[in-house]
């Protein structure tokens, strides 16, 4: 008999909160790549890349972490790609960001052919261990959800906070927002808008594939097919609905999050075809999509630049 | 004499056309200097160059007297000079503040933002230059004079000693400018040098101590302003006699064909733009509606054409009540539209010349049956008619809009909107942008149509065109006609004070 | 570089060029996408090296396989086919502003549609089932692009995320569908076969290449002519390319956006019936290996025009038919295809890039 305490407990809230963490980092990688005036649809490649690059670092050094640094180095060079296209050569924002996805799903399944003589699937690697805070894990029910996670969980929280803090009270931050709202102004202030531009978008791609990093180092211990599965496009969903705010894009995330933990949960246990469980991520960022965004303005001139 | 700015045998040419053409310009230090000329003359790309946004293609530019290579505006502002533009250059979304110190911002240990010192040096600026403004203010709640005083403000923080000002006087009312003015007084007094760019010869003569006049690239005079009079500058800028006003010969009528009743709306910032808008618009009759660029007008045209919805009030044009029906219902009461942004909304700029005729009359005959096949034997016909009766300077019916001149794109859209024989015409900015020939046959044609029985609601930022061609005149303030009157029994003085919320009816 | 071509052989030269003009085009006008997609195959030929495969090896494998013989033939134009339906998806979609990422679930839910109808009825005449299980087939995928649109045109939700979303949506839907209530005896995940009076007949004996691959080219022309010569593509255009004049001339850009997600889902809801009724006779779990995707990469190396489609999609047709050959004989993986495809994406999805190569490779030539 499956009682409600199976499906809902604190273990839930726990991986919840797991779940939450590529998307939260993805998402605020597409936060800095919008506030700087460029759609980044392909975060769900560099997501991909980031995992498969993880694994495959990890597989061949013995080392997670170098595998986690080599995820975030190849999600920066997508970026630059990206940005590359986007601005220096005024391609259309959704065509490249498509253009890497893609991209991403053959590179990563080709490579784990040549690799590991699978499509499907590599072999385990060494991932992340998990840590666990003293003091923070023995106070009850808060500690459990928090205490104990691999430390990319909690380098997510902290990258959030570093992220408002950088937007919002540094001048950095003042530059990114307003190359992405009015460019020209912040060309007449002396501002070298395609640096900042360049820069967020290198940023945003390292956060994604520090997201797809944990999807596969800090959690499953491999890499397979496609395990990227729309985060990269959720993510972006938990932006609007963030309202392209580092806390409120978290926030969404952990909305995310806790459908995934729950539909992973509700397989499991077997009580639905997991082919439904499945879709209720997807429907749920639909909901979420027509609910929320008819007062979100994005913040951001998506035009490409161009001073003479 | 020690030359603030020289700039000796400036050339830049853009394809197709020379903008500045060997363009000596001298600004002595600490005086007021105009650069007058018609729009498309080159005095912003001349001063755009000074500031770093261009590259000139040939000759020199010495700031006090020595050589500069200015590539780009961070330069510019290391030398001094500071730019004030015609559309101005704040981030809406960002405060007074932020926008003032933009890419100079100081920190307390290098990485975080320092606020006090920001809202302590703004606050002492404000008061040297008689300048107020609130620091903490987002920017795009702010009325529009008072986002210029912190375009000019943004300068001086960065240390400005030749301060640009592009067409500073379009966006405010008559007591507005002379607001500006004392600024401008002040600044010189603290020793900058001014360059004041604009169209507008007897602001020119107001305020400046010298005046360098471009006609098409190229410099027809630098004159001081107490030796000569708006005549001999005028015969400069154009180099013929310009007529400024119209026969106005009216049949008189009290048919109303557009009636607005209190009518109530909120613009994109979700603040309101219009509190209960109430006129009419009569047969044989041109009103044009004055007031400063932002007391809704905008907001009123994009309601009036269905673009908008109404959240209050009423709108019949013909009898026929439209309010928050379609765009298309509008257009087959008989209603034609004049955009003030022509190439937004005026035009389809990837469509042919004749692809952006038809707009509109697209899918009624005889051009097509509802949604199948476009006769374009007819459309051609249709256009090359268009092209001859209006004079449309154009290779053939086929040719892109986009590669249209202004005055030839507005040509377009006034074929095409004045050829459906309306009952009423909505024109907004009709010659914004436009060179005087283009301008004078815009406003012909308006005239034109009145004479011919239409109804025309024009409006308009530029007070001379208001004067020059209405039989009534109504005054926008914050939303609202705070006023309407008959052009002979009113003055410039009576409708600036109007505009500026003075008095009202 | 054009001129040395020409030295070298000027008789294949002009049998080009003459081809080329009867179909509206020029060198000049073809020469970015044919340098895309020779420098994309150059770039695969180094990632093979790199990876250990014999490119010259892999690439006469994959041409001999696509166009060597009948049967190769046969498969290059089937697996080209429902590409074309793909690409005039997005193609469609993208001429009213709206992208359209959501091609391979509309594909899915229309072919699945046509599938229920093709086995639910046994003695309907041909000429009823036929057309009715292709009908099924455009209104599945119809709806499917209809709820992006509402939601876009009501509610401004971005077409790219929920069309995306609603693929995942479809691929796990279809997937229940065949596991569960309408798997047909037996291992694979597939519904039972239809019924031979909702067949699309076999147009080239042996191999499985259907009279689908005659509605796709017919559609594309269709498409060409709707979008050039009537009012309603005038419309379509209109609002994609100038959403603000199109409205304040009285074209209602909400009905326009709707009407092109709705064709264009329609589009590829019947290219997905095709491929049930006229290649698999059932609906199989996992039949598109990606054609969705394909579509997109088709519909801009074709640029946006349905001509150059019906050749793109021919292209990427002979890449998955040769791959399996490839793969077969080289053992190269299936997926080098996915990348081929990503960077001729890439390298055409900024125009500046191709002039900025050709700038630098002329020197080098």
């Amino acid at each position: 008999m499956v009682e409600l305490i199976d499906v809902i407990n604190i273990g839930l809230f726990a991986a919840a909160l797991r779940m939450a963490t590529p998307i939260a980092l993805a998402s605020l990688g597409g936060i800095f790549s919008e506030r700087a005036g460029i759609i980044n649809i392909g975060l769900e490649g560099m997501m991909l890349t980031g995992a498969f690059t993880g694994v495959m670092v990890s597989y061949f050094s013995g080392n997670p972490w170098l595998g986690v640094l080599a995820a975030m180095l190849v999600g920066a060079l997508l970026g630059l790609l990206h940005a590359l296209l986007t601005i220096k050569f005024s391609g259309d924002h959704i065509v490249s960001g498509t253009g890497i996805n893609i991209f991403a799903m053959g590179f990563t399944a080709y490579m784990s052919q040549v690799i590991w003589g699978s499509r499907g699937a590599s072999v385990s690697v060494r991932g992340l261990q998990t840590v666990s805070i003293p003091l923070l894990k023995d106070i009850p029910i808060i500690g459990d959800i928090l205490g104990s996670h691999t430390p990319l969980v909690y380098m997510t929280l902290i990258l959030t906070v570093l992220s408002y803090i950088v937007l919002f009270k540094t001048p950095v931050g003042l530059r990114i927002r307003a190359v992405g709202e009015h460019p020209s102004a912040a060309d007449t202030a002396g501002i070298n808008v395609f640096q900042i531009k360049y820069l967020c978008v290198m940023v945003s791609g390292m956060l994604a594939g520090l997201g797809g990093a944990f999807l596969s180092l800090g959690h499953l211990n491999l890499f397979a097919w496609g395990m990227s599965g729309g985060r990269g496009f959720i993510a972006l969903a938990a932006m609007i609905l963030g309202r392209w705010m580092p806390f409120g894009a978290f926030g969404a995330s952990l909305l995310f999050g806790f459908s995934d933990a729950l539909q992973m949960r509700l397989q499991a246990l077997g009580l639905l075809p997991p082919q439904i469980i499945l879709m209720i991520p997807y429907i749920l960022t639909i909901a979420v999509l027509a609910g929320v965004v008819r007062k979100a303005i994005p913040p951001s001139d998506y035009k490409p630049y161009v001073r003479e | 004499m020690n030359m603030a700015v020289r700039m000796i045998n400036l050339t830049k040419i853009f394809p197709g056309v020379v903008a500045n053409d060997s363009i000596n310009f001298l600004v002595e230090k600490g005086e007021i200097h105009g650069l007058l000329g018609e729009n498309g003359a080159g005095k912003t790309v001349l001063m755009s160059i000074l500031y770093g946004l261009y590259r000139p293609d040939r000759g020199q530019i010495y700031i006090d007297e020595k050589e500069v290579n200015v590539d780009n505006p961070a330069t510019a502002i290391k030398l001094g000079i500071g730019m004030v533009h015609q559309h101005f250059m704040l981030v809406p979304s960002l405060t007074v503040a932020e926008n003032i110190i933009l890419g100079r911002e100081p920190t307390k240990n290098k990485v975080l933002l320092d606020m006090d010192k920001i809202l302590n040096d703004i606050e002492g600026f404000s008061e040297r230059y008689r300048l107020k403004v609130d620091p903490k203010a987002l920017v795009y709640t702010l009325p529009v004079g008072v986002q210029q005083r912190v375009e000019i403000l943004k300068a001086l923080y960065r240390g400005v000693e030749i301060l640009i000002l592009d067409e500073p006087t379009s966006v405010l009312t008559p007591q507005e400018v002379e607001e500006l003015f004392k600024a401008i007084r002040a600044l010189k007094e603290q020793g900058k040098t001014i360059i004041f760019i604009s169209h507008k010869l007897k602001e020119v003569l107001a305020i400046c101590d010298r005046v360098t006049v471009l006609k098409r690239g190229k410099v027809a005079g630098t004159v001081k302003a107490e030796e000569t009079s708006p005549g001999k500058l005028a015969e400069m800028m154009v180099g013929r006699e310009v007529i400024f006003t119209y026969e106005k010969k009216r049949v008189k009528s009290e048919e109303a064909v557009l009636k607005v009743e209190g009518l109530k709306a909120i613009n994109d910032r979700k603040l309101p733009a219009l509190n209960g808008v109430t006129f009419e618009v009569c047969k044989f009759e041109i009103l044009g509606v004055a007031g400063v660029e932002g007391n809704g007008q905008t907001e009123l045209v994009e309601v009036l054409m269905g673009l908008r919805e109404a959240t209050a009030g009423r709108v019949f044009v013909d009898g026929t009540d439209v309010t928050n029906t379609v765009t298309g219902e509008r257009i087959e009461l008989g209603v034609s539209y004049v955009p003030e942004d022509r190439r937004k909304r005026g035009l389809i700029l990837d469509f042919s010349v004749m692809e952006n005729l038809i707009l509109g009359k697209h899918n009624k005959y005889p051009f097509a049956k509802g949604w199948i096949r476009l006769n374009f034997e007819k459309a051609s016909d249709f256009a090359k008619g268009l092209i001859q009766e209006f004079s449309i300077k154009t290779p053939s019916e086929d040719a892109p809009a986009r590669n249209l001149s202004g005055g030839t794109q507005q040509r377009v859209i006034v074929a095409r909107e004045f050829s459906r024989k309306p009952k009423l015409i909505i024109a907004s900015q009709p010659t914004r942008g436009l060179d005087v020939g283009a301008t004078e046959y815009v406003r012909k044609k308006l005239v034109e149509m009145r004479d011919q029985g239409c109804a025309v609601l024009l409006i308009s930022a530029d007070l001379d065109e208001i004067w020059a061609l209405s039989d009534r005149i109504a005054v926008m303030y914050e939303g609202e006609v705070v006023a309407i009157r008959d052009p002979g029994k009113t003055s410039e003085l009576e409708l600036g004070l109007l505009m500026a919320g003075g008095k009202r009816d | 570089m054009i001129e040395g071509i020409r030295r070298v052989n000027p008789e294949a030269w002009h049998t080009l060029r003459e081809i080329l003009t009867k179909l509206g085009l020029s060198v000049r006008k073809i020469l970015p996408e044919t340098i895309a997609i020779i420098t994309a195959f150059l770039i695969g030929a180094i990632a093979l090296l790199i990876t250990g495969y014999p490119p010259v090896e892999a690439y006469s494998a994959m041409i001999s396989g696509a166009f060597g013989d009948v049967f190769g033939i046969g498969q290059t134009l089937t697996q080209a086919t429902p590409i074309i339906f793909t690409a005039l998806a997005f193609l469609f979609a993208f001429k009213s502003g709206l992208f359209n990422i959501g091609a391979e679930g509309q594909l899915l839910v229309g072919a699945f549609a046509s599938a229920l109808i093709g086995i639910s009825f046994n003695n309907l005449p041909v000429y009823i089932h036929l057309p009715l299980a292709l009908l099924a087939g455009a209104l599945a995928g119809g709806f499917w692009g209809f709820i992006p649109a509402v939601l876009k045109v009501k509610l401004g939700a971005h077409e790219v995320i929920t069309t995306m979303m609603l693929s995942y949506v479809a691929s796990n839907l279809t997937s229940y569908m065949v596991n569960y209530p309408f798997k047909a005896p037996g291992w694979v995940p597939q519904t039972i076969v239809v019924a031979p009076s909702a067949e699309l007949p076999r147009i080239l004996q042996p191999t499985q290449l259907s009279a689908s691959i005659i509605i796709a080219v017919a559609l594309a022309w269709f498409t060409d002519y709707m979008l050039k010569k009537t009012t309603l593509g005038y419309e379509v255009r209109a609002v994609g390319l100038n959403p603000s004049a199109a409205e304040s001339s009285g074209i209602s850009v909400k009905k326009g956006m709707i009407l092109a997600l709705v064709i264009s889902g329609a589009i590829a809801g019947l290219g997905g019936a095709g491929e049930v009724l006229g290649v698999h006779r059932r609906f199989i779990e996992g039949f598109s290996p990606g054609y969705g995707w394909d579509g997109l990469a088709v519909a801009l190396i074709g640029r946006l025009h349905p001509v150059g489609v019906v050749f793109a999609a021919i292209l990427f047709g002979a890449l998955r038919s040769g791959g399996m050959v490839m793969t077969r004989a080289t053992g190269v993986p299936l997926d080098i295809i996915n990348m081929l495809q990503a960077l001729v994406v890439i390298l055409i999805a900024a125009p500046k890039l191709i002039r900025y190569l050709l700038k630098r490779g002329g020197f080098k030539w």
